[in-house]
């Protein structure tokens, strides 16, 4: 037995030899080993060119664009109703500088061209660098040895609604972004405080000092616990786990309770006394939705937030901070009654929360969030057009209409009375988000025209108080202005800028 | 004006190129001795005139008058080169020259583009190994004791390569040179020949267990040496010349896959010991995050042959200097940014006719040991050029290796020259057999 394990070893380990030993048969077998590993090589290089390279090469720290500007005037950032956000100019001696007529206004979201770029200034970079001027005007430069100008973006932010929510949250720490549900596109993103981009080399040591978030988007770079918003989610898991009887969910309100020993109390200690989900969700009733949120599958309440892009890479012209989920398969009882109305370690961006709000108000499905409409070269002509596109499903569309009744039944009956108006409907919900031992943070994610929506805003404003009185008001002036300037119908297509 | 000139010149750089690279492998068919001779001569003549116009482009980027004599200096030593080689070798391999030739020639575009000084001093020494490897395949063809000094190269490898201990200079983090003033000189490329005859001699003949274990114990010496010089390239190169070279001549697979096996797990190893391991592998997982520290020299690499994508920005067009050290580990990047991905590609398909014209020879030849030798070499040559451009385009994580006769370095240089050399040996001798059998 063991001189026999002592053989087979001898057959795997000793060398052949003779005629056994077939040394060209063993080369020519590694070959193939060696060509495979090339064959790999070249492919994956074929890849990186064919795929990877044009996000690669548009990175800041690639110095290719930057030598770009010898050949290039960079061009210019335009808004949905036309008006220039960021342009090349020349000073007294011809030295090019970058403008930008709205000062403080679209600073974080349009960006700025130094200190390492941000905004749409970053994001755009290549397209901003290259030129698709007609053949006669490149030959022209070419021949007097001028530059060529670069493409213009035309973005889908409107000035209106842009300048009205920064003047709302002025003197405020917030964000405010507007976003039509139905294309995805972005017509207002505002992050307080900020800064004017035309004196960015002036103030950049303030700016960008430690302890200043001054640079920081709120709206993509923020993370505030979602407070009451959140009900939303724990509503829809309610709903998807009780289809047919989630009407007739009755509770009494005692402006207080104890679930999984957690102790939770209704905003302002109020008492609601009896209520029905509809009117829970009105009234922002605590106490009902921990109660309805400790009985809810906590696997399917997990998986319910990550198709709603909890822990999720949001894509996005702007790169989007991810939100975190406070509640994982391991969590403990206690953490629950916490996070199901939206405190606890759960953190969400505005942007994410008002995407949430968009694919509810577009009866569940999530359009691809948009800020560039179109590119087009200096001399109009259209270069390339963002196409509207589907970016997730994120509930079904008939839970997706009952939500929207709750919705409406906030602004009409419950915490979001600021926005009830004749002149267009409003659905909604407001947030007040406790903060530790700071001030609540105020919250209200909304959007107006019930039965056609338009528009979705989300407003916060970080300590701020309660969200209908703070954030509600606000998001109401934004409807105000969007509605009265009758904006939808006058935004730039591209087809007529290509007409010209 | 001059980038009209760059990018047109750019397409017949291209085409140039992949004829040149089929006919890498068309080389190999059947076909009549004067079909042959016409073949080798239209290679011959796309080298010089793709010379010719590089160095045109260069001239009217720098008008430069040191570029002309450079470009004249050049084109007279290859000319002369295959001359000499021609008629001192009647039967060497012209195949081979002509890869040399090309090799060497895009190097020395590149190197004059990104720097005149280093391309004089490259010159001068490509001059040099040239000529001094002259005499090599004639020692080779002629020392039939060359198999027997076994002990010698392995012993004597070993030292050389331990000099660097004590005299020993640091240069991108890996202390692997040794240096006397100005001349400056990296063992472990010129050991790595040693090496492949050691094992070839170890395994010759009487290949029995014993012979393996002392020769995997001197290969794993070796392997240890380098991975404490930081010289992960060169480690790694050592370790799978050995592991190929010991699976051919044993014949076992299993050393095969207990080769591999084990150098994942001193893999592993090394990148729990080593911090420079670590860093490395970082700047390869995700440089993005780190593009200001480690991953700075990997993300230009890309953004040099991102912005230059298929067609290149045209000789000259572009911005190669941006990359550290481009001229020796990462002037693939720069090839890739100025002549274009295609280029490219058929440069890896050039190397890799190179690589099937060793092995042919590796198989062609009888005697057991040039067979060996022949084998490793063809191994560890197209395994340098995989390691390099892998660590370039990001494929593998980078290793710090030379690309054979077109990156920047005397070391590099020498020894693949001499490699080149001693392969012509054993092609001859390859062809020797021939015809004695005939």
């Amino acid at each position: 037995m063991n001189k026999n394990r002592v053989e087979k070893m001898e057959n795997i380990f000793v060398p052949k030899s003779g005629q056994r030993l077939k040394t060209n048969r063993y080369m020519l077998f590694t070959c193939i080993f060696v060509l495979l590993l090339f064959a790999g090589l070249i492919a994956y290089l074929t890849y990186f060119t064919i795929y990877e390279a044009s996000a690669v090469i548009t990175s800041p720290y690639n110095k290719r664009t930057a030598a770009l500007k010898e050949s290039v005037t960079r061009g210019s950032i335009v808004s949905a109703d036309g008006e220039i956000l960021a342009e090349t100019k020349k000073d007294d001696e011809g030295n090019e500088y970058r403008y930008y007529p709205y000062e403080h206004v679209f600073a974080h979201v349009v960006g700025y061209d130094s200190h390492g770029k941000g905004g749409l200034e970053s994001a755009c970079n290549y397209e901003m660098m290259t030129s698709h001027e007609s053949l006669s005007a490149q030959f022209k430069h070419g021949l007097t040895g001028t530059k060529k100008s670069g493409d213009t973006i035309c973005t889908t932010l409107d000035t209106r609604l842009q300048e009205k929510a920064s003047d709302l949250l002025s003197g405020h720490r917030g964000s405010i972004i507007a976003i039509e549900p139905k294309t995805g596109k972005v017509r207002a993103m505002v992050s307080r405080p900020d800064f004017d981009p035309n004196l960015l080399d002036e103030e950049w040591e303030d700016i960008n000092s430690e302890g200043s978030s001054v640079l920081l988007n709120r709206a993509v770079q923020g993370m505030y616990p979602p407070g009451s918003t959140y009900k939303l989610l724990t509503a829809l898991e309610y709903i998807e786990e009780n289809p047919g009887t989630y009407s007739d969910f009755t509770y009494k309100c005692k402006g207080e309770t104890i679930v999984n020993s957690v102790r939770i109390r209704c905003y302002g200690d109020v008492e609601h006394g009896k209520e029905n989900l509809t009117s829970a969700f009105a009234h922002s009733c605590n106490t009902a939705f921990v109660t309805i949120g400790c009985g809810l599958k906590l696997k399917r309440f997990i998986d319910l937030n990550q198709r709603c892009l909890f822990d999720d890479k949001i894509l996005f012209d702007l790169p989007v901070k991810k939100s975190r989920l406070g509640l994982g398969p391991s969590s403990k009882g206690s953490d629950i009654p916490q996070a199901v109305i939206g405190q606890g370690n759960t953190l969400i961006t505005p942007f994410h929360n008002a995407l949430i709000m968009c694919a509810i108000a577009n009866d569940g499905i999530l359009m691809k969030p948009i800020l560039t409409d179109h590119i087009e070269s200096v001399d109009g002509h259209v270069v390339s057009t963002t196409e509207t596109e589907k970016y997730k499903k994120l509930s079904h569309p008939s839970d997706a209409i009952i939500l929207q009744k709750l919705l409406r039944a906030v602004v009409t009956k419950g915490t979001g009375r600021a926005l009830d108006t004749e002149e267009y409907t409003v659905a909604g919900k407001t947030g007040t988000a406790e903060n530790g031992k700071e001030e609540d943070h105020s919250w209200f994610v909304g959007y107006s025209n019930v039965d056609n929506p338009d528009l979705v805003v989300c407003v916060l404003v970080e300590n701020g108080g309660a969200g209908s009185e703070v954030a509600a008001p606000m998001a109401a002036e934004i409807f105000d202005a969007y509605y009265e300037n009758d904006l939808d119908e006058k935004y730039l297509k591209p087809e007529n800028q290509g007409e010209k | 004006m001059l980038n009209i000139i760059s990018i047109w010149s750019n397409y017949i750089f291209m085409i140039m190129c992949a004829i040149y690279a089929i006919s890498c492998f068309t080389v190999f068919l059947p076909s009549s001795p004067e079909r042959q001779v016409k073949r080798m001569n239209r290679q011959e003549f796309f080298m010089f005139v793709f010379h010719f116009i590089c160095y045109v482009v260069l001239f009217c980027k720098t008008l430069d008058v040191r570029v002309i004599a450079l470009y004249f200096m050049q084109a007279v030593f290859f000319k002369l080169l295959i001359f000499i080689y021609g008629h001192l070798y009647a039967d060497s391999s012209r195949i081979m020259m002509n890869h040399t030739c090309f090799l060497l020639l895009i190097g020395f575009v590149m190197l004059t583009r990104l720097s005149f000084d280093q391309a004089v001093k490259q010159f001068m020494i490509v001059v040099c190994c040239s000529l001094g490897a002259l005499v090599v395949p004639f020692i080779v063809k002629k020392a039939y004791w060359l198999k027997r000094l076994r002990w010698v190269y392995g012993i004597g490898g070993l030292l050389l390569l331990s000099t660097v201990f004590i005299i020993g200079t640091t240069k991108n983090g890996s202390t692997n040179w040794i240096s006397y003033g100005s001349f400056a000189l990296q063992p472990s490329e010129f050991v790595k020949i040693a090496f492949v005859f050691f094992i070839a001699a170890m395994l010759d003949s009487k290949a029995d267990f014993r012979r393996v274990l002392i020769t995997t114990v001197f290969a794993a010496c070796h392997v240890m040496v380098l991975i404490l010089e930081k010289d992960l390239g060169g480690a790694l190169l050592y370790f799978v010349v050995y592991v190929f070279m010991c699976y051919a001549a044993t014949g076992r697979l299993v050393y095969l896959v207990g080769g591999f096996a084990g150098g994942a797990v001193a893999a592993r190893l090394a990148y729990h010991l080593f911090s420079h391991v670590r860093v490395r592998f970082a700047a390869w997982r995700d440089p993005w995050s780190i593009i200001e520290s480690r991953g700075y020299q990997i993300t230009q690499s890309l953004f040099a042959i991102g912005t230059g994508g298929w067609f290149g920005m045209g000789l000259t067009q572009g911005r190669p200097e941006d990359i550290p050290v481009v001229s020796s580990d990462f002037i693939f990047a720069a090839i890739a940014e100025e002549l274009g991905v295609f280029f490219a590609i058929c440069l890896i398909m050039i190397y890799l006719g190179v690589f099937i014209h060793f092995l042919k020879i590796a198989l062609d030849v009888e005697e057991r040991f040039y067979k060996l030798v022949a084998y490793g070499f063809s191994i560890c040559f197209i395994l340098q050029v995989f390691l390099t451009i892998g660590g370039v385009t990001k494929f593998i994580p980078s290793t710090g290796v030379t690309l054979p006769l077109i990156s920047y370095g005397g070391s590099s240089a020498a020894s693949t020259l001499i490699i080149f050399a001693i392969m012509q040996g054993v092609f001859m001798i390859a062809y020797q057999e021939d015809e004695e059998n005939e």
